[in-house]
């Protein structure tokens, strides 16, 4: 498997991902399209990680493990703001009734 | 031979006893407000006496010359304070000195119980003091400082009692006419200034008055800094300096208007002093104007024209101040005239004897106000039987003015006359021929006026005084009158009576003592000689024009001129019987004509200012000001208030539109990256 795989994958998810987060109007959807996209950045630096370190490098272990360890840190912080947003959209469904996104406007001007 | 310090003490006392009045008396001790008066006349005394100590210096030891203190460098023009001290300052002096001491000592009695009684004499030491700082000036700059002060203190005195709308109008009209002449003697001295590099290579200083003397001589060793038309130019800035303080035409307009001021007033700075003020500065630059013959025709005919001018309207004023104004603006006309001539000594004898006689008829107007509460001679008449010091000195004063034979105003007006009928070598015939004419149909108009006047004052019957005017005028405050309303025919005291005394001596005599004909223990000619000779002291040359010799044949012309005035008027005037319409009034157009003193206040005011000004200038500033100044702000308020709701469209609430924003804005800031490399 070559680099650019593992690229034009991670960019068609980071795509399909974007796509739901502007187009779609239930927030768990939009939540859950957020999710791909940080899964998008994740194979990136996972790949980059394994293909773009220096070969006079590639013994020292820490090199290696720096994308995985931030791909790690992004899985975390990322359920982390799962259950904050999550928190959100129960807020927001006691307001509004409904977890649609073009409904919530309240905050404008 | 007096020193340096006690001649800026002539100066410094005036000066002094206005700080005094303003800064002590009036805010800590109104209430004794006659130690403002009596501190005002203990100052001038004591200037008066250095006044004649140093008259009598300059005649001992000729000139007086004293080192400038150096005041300011302006880039390579040194700017000087000092004292000018030759035969011209040193008359000036004592007629300053001794005509204000006069006034003030008149006016402890005019203007006793006046409630600003401090104030005016605060005010009143404050012009003597400038004037005396113009006179003593050695510096243009120095000399235009106290120049608009004179103008400051004259303003102020004119609208002394502001109350008054008349006075407040007056002395904004006063301050504002002169400062129409004021910028042509600014703009002369901007062209010293930027001539200072010319003057310094040739060792001058461009404000030291002897030195640009000096830079007019085309026989200077260096050549004439100053010459051609551009001296003339100069020449001409200065002399509109000098016609609007000494109110010639077309900038005469002011004076008459001065008379709401106080009559004290009118006789030391609209009489004696302040509006000589414009012919001093003519003399004093007189050898820069002998060099341009375009200027002394221009300064000539000026003064010729205004001579005659101002007296035919003063031939129909009812307001015995008004009469006497236009015979000032007249009088001042024919100083301008000699000087233009190139009468340079003449000139200053007229402006020396004018200023007694001239102070002498407007304290008697004072005096006559005093007794009838009212200006209008309309209202006056026989008061020669109440008031009979005050007629014999008001009759030798004006007698003066007509110049009639031997009284002081006979003999400068002679000393003109006959010098204008030999004429200036450097003008043109018909200048000369010109002006002689106009000056002697002034003396036949000048004849009738000042009789009129002394006729319908003091001769027949009284027709009223204040009340009477009141009562046909149906208003509350008399026009042009003082604040000594009510009617008490009496002389007036004492302390007014005296310095009137003193000054009709002064218009009787002054006329030998300063310039008599023959030799009487005085030289002859010793006024006008001295002041030539102190003129051509001061460039270096032997003699400056000689001394005229009397003619019998032309004693005889103006006399029998004058003399014809004053029949005229006898006969007019003298016939009449009670209150019936002024006889010139049968004249018809030409009585309304001179009436409203040939429509040019009418021309000032209603086409110039109201017109000219109020429509054309400020209307177009008015209009530029609401449309261009106003729009541009209007629009650029109008710009922000709508892209503020237009831009605010975009705030639309929804997360996702500002999502897609963001995603496409970094998606085109990349591209943009990408393609940039």
């Amino acid at each position: 498997m070559s680099f650019e795989a593992f690229l034009i994958v991670a960019a068609i998810l980071f795509c399909i991902g974007l796509f739901g987060a502007l187009a779609r109007r239930n927030v768990l959807v939009v939540l859950m399209s957020i999710e791909l996209m940080f899964n998008a950045v994740n194979v990136t630096l996972v790949a980059m990680a394994k293909y773009l370190a220096p070969a006079a490098l590639q013994d020292d272990i820490s090199s290696v493990l720096t994308g995985q360890v931030f791909a790690v840190f992004i899985v975390t912080v990322a359920a982390a703001e799962i259950a904050l947003g999550l928190g959100i959209v129960f807020a927001m469904y006691r307001t509004n009734e409904s977890v649609d996104l073009t409904e919530a406007t309240q905050l404008r001007h | 031979m007096i020193t340096e310090a006690l001649i800026w003490a002539i100066f410094l006392l005036p000066l002094g006893s206005f700080a005094f009045s303003a800064l002590v008396v009036r805010p800590f001790f109104n209430r004794y407000s006659l130690v403002s008066g009596i501190v005002t006349i203990g100052a001038l005394g004591t200037a008066f006496a250095f006044s004649i100590w140093t008259l009598r210096s300059v005649i001992v030891h000729h000139d007086l010359n004293f080192e400038p203190i150096e005041w300011l460098e302006v880039g390579g023009a040194t700017i000087e304070m000092g004292l000018l001290i030759d035969p011209l300052t040193a008359i000036m002096l004592v007629v300053v000195t001794g005509v204000s001491l006069l006034v003030q000592s008149y006016s402890l009695g005019y203007m006793e119980g006046d409630k600003s009684f401090c104030r005016y004499y605060s005010y009143m030491s404050l012009f003597t003091a400038a004037m005396l700082g113009l006179v003593l000036a050695s510096n243009i700059i120095q000399l235009y400082v106290f120049w608009e002060l004179v103008g400051v203190s004259s303003y102020l005195l004119i609208g002394f009692w502001h109350e008054r709308p008349a006075a407040a109008a007056a002395a904004k009209k006063a301050f504002i006419i002169t400062r129409i002449g004021d910028v042509g003697f600014l703009i002369a001295i901007l062209y010293l200034f930027a001539k200072a590099d010319e003057f310094a290579a040739a060792g001058l200083n461009a404000f030291h008055i002897p030195d640009i003397w000096q830079a007019a001589q085309p026989e200077a060793a260096l050549g004439a800094v100053l010459g051609g038309t551009a001296l003339t130019w100069l020449a001409l800035g200065i002399f509109a300096g000098a016609a609007g303080k000494s109110g010639q035409f077309p900038l005469h307009a002011w004076l008459p208007d001065a008379m709401e001021g106080p009559t004290p007033v009118s006789a030391l700075i609209h009489a004696a002093t302040m509006v000589a003020a414009g012919v001093f500065l003519v003399a004093r630059f007189f050898p820069v104007f002998e060099h341009s013959a375009d200027a002394m025709m221009v300064v000539a005919l000026v003064g010729a024209f205004t001579a005659v001018f101002a007296a035919t309207m003063g031939l129909v004023m009812n307001d015995i101040k008004r009469v006497m104004a236009y015979s000032t603006i007249s009088q001042l006309g024919y100083m301008m005239a000699a000087l233009g001539l190139g009468l340079y000594a003449p000139a200053i004898f007229h402006l020396v004897t004018h200023a007694a006689f001239k102070a002498l008829l407007f304290l008697g107007a004072g005096s006559v106000n005093h007794a009838t509460g009212t200006f209008d001679m309309r209202y006056m008449g026989g008061l020669r039987r109440v008031m009979p010091v005050t007629y014999v000195l008001v009759l030798m004063s004006g007698l003066s003015l007509v110049g009639i034979i031997p009284l002081a105003g006979f003999w400068s007006k002679d000393e003109i006359l006959l010098g204008a009928w030999d004429g200036s070598s450097v003008l043109d015939t018909w200048v000369n021929r010109v002006t002689f004419s106009a000056l002697l149909a002034g003396v036949i108009m000048t004849a009738f006026y000042t009789i009129r006047m002394i006729i319908l004052t003091f001769h027949g019957e009284f027709r009223g005084g204040v009340e009477t005017e009141l009562m046909e005028k149906a208003q509350t405050v008399p026009a042009g009158a003082a604040d000594h309303g009510g009617v008490h025919l009496h002389e007036s005291p004492l302390v007014m009576v005296l310095p009137m005394v003193v000054l009709g001596i002064a218009a009787v005599a002054l006329g030998y003592l300063a310039n008599p004909q023959w030799d009487m223990g005085i030289p002859k000619h010793w006024i006008t000689g001295f002041l030539a000779d102190g003129l051509g002291a001061a460039l270096g040359l032997e003699g400056h024009g000689e001394a005229l010799e009397f003619s019998w044949w032309m004693a005889l012309v103006s006399t029998g001129a004058a003399l014809a005035g004053v029949l005229l008027a006898l006969v007019i005037y003298l016939r009449r019987k009670g209150k019936g319409a002024d006889p010139l009034e049968h004249a018809g157009p030409l009585h309304t004509l001179l009436a409203q003193k040939y429509y040019v206040d009418t021309l000032y005011e209603d086409v110039i200012v109201r017109k000219g000004f109020f429509k054309v200038i400020a209307g177009t500033l008015d209009w530029i000001d609401r449309n261009l100044v106003d729009g541009i702000v209007d629009l650029i308020g109008w710009f922000f208030r709508n892209i503020g709701s237009a831009i605010g469209k975009f705030q639309t609430g929804q997360v996702q539109a500002y999502a897609t924003g963001i995603a496409f804005g970094i998606l085109a800031i990349i591209l943009a990256l990408l393609l940039a490399q």
